[in-house]
């Protein structure tokens, strides 16, 4: 491919692109992403590339590798276009099937189809299931129609005209001003504006100044940055060389958590191709512009998503946060002038230049524009990615779109904003979903995790599961946050294991405030929040621990213990069999029994019985 | 035991220009090469880069990616992430501990396995998820885990368990 050295050239690409596509040839979408991948949609791949080889069917029929649809728990996800058909954990076997009657009779493989699990019924076509029907995905919508290793089926939907509108039409300053007047505001969880902070750098002095893409994605329950970088990595680098254009950088930096492996291979592909095209390097579009994107992968520190670690982290040292202000925008990489942005906000640069301010800010609520890119995960039927405008009440996140609590189980707490955030309470279902909202009921939006828990989930156990996280994250510069929070590990440790004494609640509450008031960055000026959250809902669960030495939800080890259903108990044997410990026994066909000094409480056995015999008490 | 080989180290670096403020990546290619950082790998590249042994050896220590005791062959990664630890995450940790005989972190004296329990792999929607070489296991549970340590122990997490994995 030759560079396009003009604008014009670009829109004459675009125009032949789109001409080329035959919009009802048959296309056979195939989800990449991390999760179908996991449940084996490369085989998926494979099987119909040999199918369509041997039925000669090439001519007729593409095959579209693509990033992630958001509805991981049903992949491999296949999807047939144009009409849409949406089958669900397709296997290999299924692949002669699905051409033979779909393609060559156009008939539907009802086996293959997904099913609601509230009514039963089933779902011919993509843009009918539910899952999908209450969303707006305007940011995450083309992940399931283009091919993230081709540019060119970016450029086809409209890719990189925002780039070329910026900085043929506009200055710098307008830029700023139409991200300014969109409303938008950092996805990464703090939540603040953006084009207030590219003003605050573009005005810095010194030179050079660095742009940022923070990937680091580090909240533990959030995978929504993951599922952009690997399925559409093109709009990232878009909305970075907008930025880097608007506030005057040459040089920018992607920082990816090492645990994303597909996603630093899927950014350097695009960063080559957009290379390759003249749509990033010197001389952008031949409009005199130059910018490069270099990648750096983390190396497992969540505290390096804290932006002055980050940019530590980028030097090559140790990622201990420092004290702002100066903020990065002043003094950032190598010390100099600095904007650092979340994926998803750069995602959605594109789109605000392409459709203007006016649209993008009639989209959520009053102080929060846009939609919001949600993992909804946890205990919960429909699990996955989820886009939808800022202020949908949690009630329709998680029973419109998200099917319920699976097994009739009864919802406790949803917990957003990963180890800052805290736990929503069922008296706050109809809560709209905003930065402001959900600050206000004692959590954050954080980076968009949404763990949904049930009667099952013990929330001192989640106190003490991000304490453990956070203990460990810690980067023990300072005080409070090294020894504080350790402290309070031990604590909820103690409750947990039935050695809690009554004092414990209001000590916790003391070393909160004084954790949140004298941390140096906010992991520590966070850190309580899981705590004081479910403290303040779910006293009495605490209480239960501590007075009645009792685990309401029965997870916590050592106030629970595994016993045998003398009424639905076979005598099959299968417990008895995998029992690690041989603490169960009884003879075939007759009810067991568990030895309780011998249990260890693995849980094994209740994953064996077939009959739900097995309960804990 | 793998001994580090000057020449590898150097051909690292000099991908790297040399330069200070590519430190990490430096190590994270000594990582992969040799499952660890050997500590006369360290010392060279203090040596060739002008660093101080002391900031490389606080950098190492600093990130998770870096172990300074020779990793096994196989690595099993168990998410205790929050959506994984709600669906049982631990359990399943708990289950390769007691098979493998390790704590989390740690490797089996024969270097074969090394155990690690990660926060979050991003591939929440599949959880509880245990990552064996590179493979991604969804929905597991202690059950599944016993038997795919004892399909690794023989030949290798070969993903062909994926298959009975789907429900
Ligand atoms: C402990 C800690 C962890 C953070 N982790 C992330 C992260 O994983 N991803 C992210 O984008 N921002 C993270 N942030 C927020 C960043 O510091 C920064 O505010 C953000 O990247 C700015 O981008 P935005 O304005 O687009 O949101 C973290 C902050 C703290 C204090
Ligand atoms: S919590 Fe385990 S993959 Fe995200």
């Amino acid at each position: 491919m030759k560079k396009i050295t003009n604008p014009e050239n670009l829109e004459i690409l675009r125009n032949s692109l789109i001409k080329q596509e035959n919009p009802s040839m048959t296309c056979i979408s195939v989800c990449l992403g991390t999760g179908c991948q996991a449940s084996g949609s490369k085989d998926i791949i494979e099987s119909l590339k040999q199918e369509i080889e041997k039925q000669k069917l090439s001519e007729k029929i593409k095959i579209k590798s693509t990033g992630c649809h958001g509805f991981c728990e049903r992949g491999p996800i296949v999807v047939i276009r144009p009409r849409g058909i949406f089958y669900q954990k397709v296997k290999p076997e299924d692949i002669a099937e699905i051409i033979n009657r779909t393609i060559l009779k156009g008939e539907i493989i009802d086996s293959l189809l997904y099913v609601e699990p509230s009514t039963g019924k089933k779902v011919i076509y993509e843009h009918e299931v539910p899952f999908y029907k209450k969303q707006n995905r305007i940011i995450f919508g083309s992940n399931g129609s283009i091919d993230p290793t081709n540019i060119e089926d970016y450029i086809r939907i409209e890719g990189y005209s925002a780039l070329s509108r910026t900085i043929l039409k506009m200055s710098p300053e307008e830029i700023i001003e139409e991200v300014k007047r969109s409303g938008l505001r950092g996805r990464g969880g703090g939540g603040f504006p953006t084009g207030v902070k590219w003003e605050s750098c573009r005005n810095a002095h010194g030179e050079p100044k660095y742009i940022l893409c923070n990937a680091d994605e580090g909240d533990p329950g959030a995978f929504m940055d993951r599922s952009l970088l690997e399925g559409n990595p093109h709009s990232i680098l878009e909305g970075m060389i907008i930025g880097a254009y608007a506030i005057g950088s040459n040089e920018g930096y992607i920082y990816v958590r090492m645990e994303y492996p597909l996603a630093v291979e899927r950014l350097k592909i695009a960063i080559a191709q957009a290379e390759e095209y003249g749509l990033l390097g010197k001389n952008i579009l031949g409009l005199g512009f130059d910018f490069t994107i270099k990648i750096n992968r983390g190396a497992g520190a969540f505290v390096c998503g804290e932006e002055t670690a980050l940019i530590l982290s980028i030097e090559g040292k140790r990622g201990d946060p420092r004290q702002r202000p100066p903020y990065p925008a002043q003094k950032g990489l190598f010390g100099k002038p600095t904007n650092i942005n979340n994926v998803e906000t750069w995602a959605n640069v594109p789109l605000i230049i392409n459709r203007g301010a006016e649209w993008y800010s009639k989209i959520g609520t009053a102080e929060s524009k846009g939609t919001k890119i949600f993992s909804l995960v946890g205990k919960i039927n429909n699990t996955g990615l989820i886009e939808v405008p800022m202020g949908m009440t949690l009630r329709e996140i998680i029973y419109d779109i998200g099917g319920g609590i699976p097994g009739g189980k009864k919802f406790k707490a949803v917990q957003t904003g990963g180890p800052s955030g805290g736990c929503i309470p069922e008296e706050f279902i109809d809560l709209p979903v905003d930065y402001d909202e959900l600050t206000k009921v004692g959590s954050m939006m954080g980076s968009g995790g949404m763990i949904v828990m049930d009667e099952n989930t013990c929330m001192v156990d989640i106190a003490k599961y991000f304490l453990t996280f956070l203990a460990d994250e810690s980067c023990g510069k300072c005080v409070p946050c090294r020894e504080g929070v350790f402290r309070m590990l031990e604590i909820v440790t103690d409750i947990t294991e039935g050695k809690g004494k009554e004092e414990d609640i209001p000590l916790l509450e003391e070393l909160s405030k004084t954790i949140v008031d004298t941390s140096l960055c906010a992991l520590g000026g966070t850190a309580p929040n899981p705590v004081i959250s479910t403290i303040k809902y779910f006293r009495s669960e605490y209480e239960a621990h501590i007075k009645e030495k009792r685990c309401p939800a029965g997870v916590c080890k050592a106030l629970i213990c595994y016993e045998i259903l003398a009424d639905k108990c076979t005598g099959c044997g299968a417990c008895l069999k995998v029992c690690p410990q041989e603490a169960i026994s009884g003879e075939k066909k007759k009810v067991h029994t568990i030895t309780q000094e011998k249990c260890i409480k693995c849980g094994i056995c209740m994953d064996t019985c077939r009959f739900e015999a097995i309960e804990v008490k | 035991m793998l001994r580090s080989d000057p020449i590898k180290v150097k051909e690292i670096l000099k991908h790297y220009k040399y330069e200070q403020s590519s430190l990490i990546h430096i190590l994270q290619d000594i990582q992969v090469e040799y499952r660890y950082l050997p500590k006369e790998t360290m010392l060279f590249v203090a040596r060739e880069l002008k660093i101080p042994l002391s900031r490389i050896y606080s950098v190492a220590n600093f990130y998770n990616a870096f172990s300074l005791k020779p990793k096994g062959k196989h690595l099993i990664s168990v998410c205790l992430g929050t959506a994984c630890h709600v669906r049982g995450g631990k359990r399943i940790a708990e289950e390769v501990e007691r098979t493998l005989n390790v704590k989390s972190g740690e490797t089996t004296p024969d270097l074969e396995f090394t155990l690690e329990t990660v926060n979050c792999l991003g591939a929440c929607a599949l959880g509880p998820v245990v990552v064996v070489d590179g493979h991604y296991y969804g929905q597991m549970t202690s059950l599944k885990m016993k038997k795919l340590l004892s399909s690794s122990k023989g030949g290798r997490g070969n993903g062909k368990n994926e298959k009975d994995n789907k429900s």
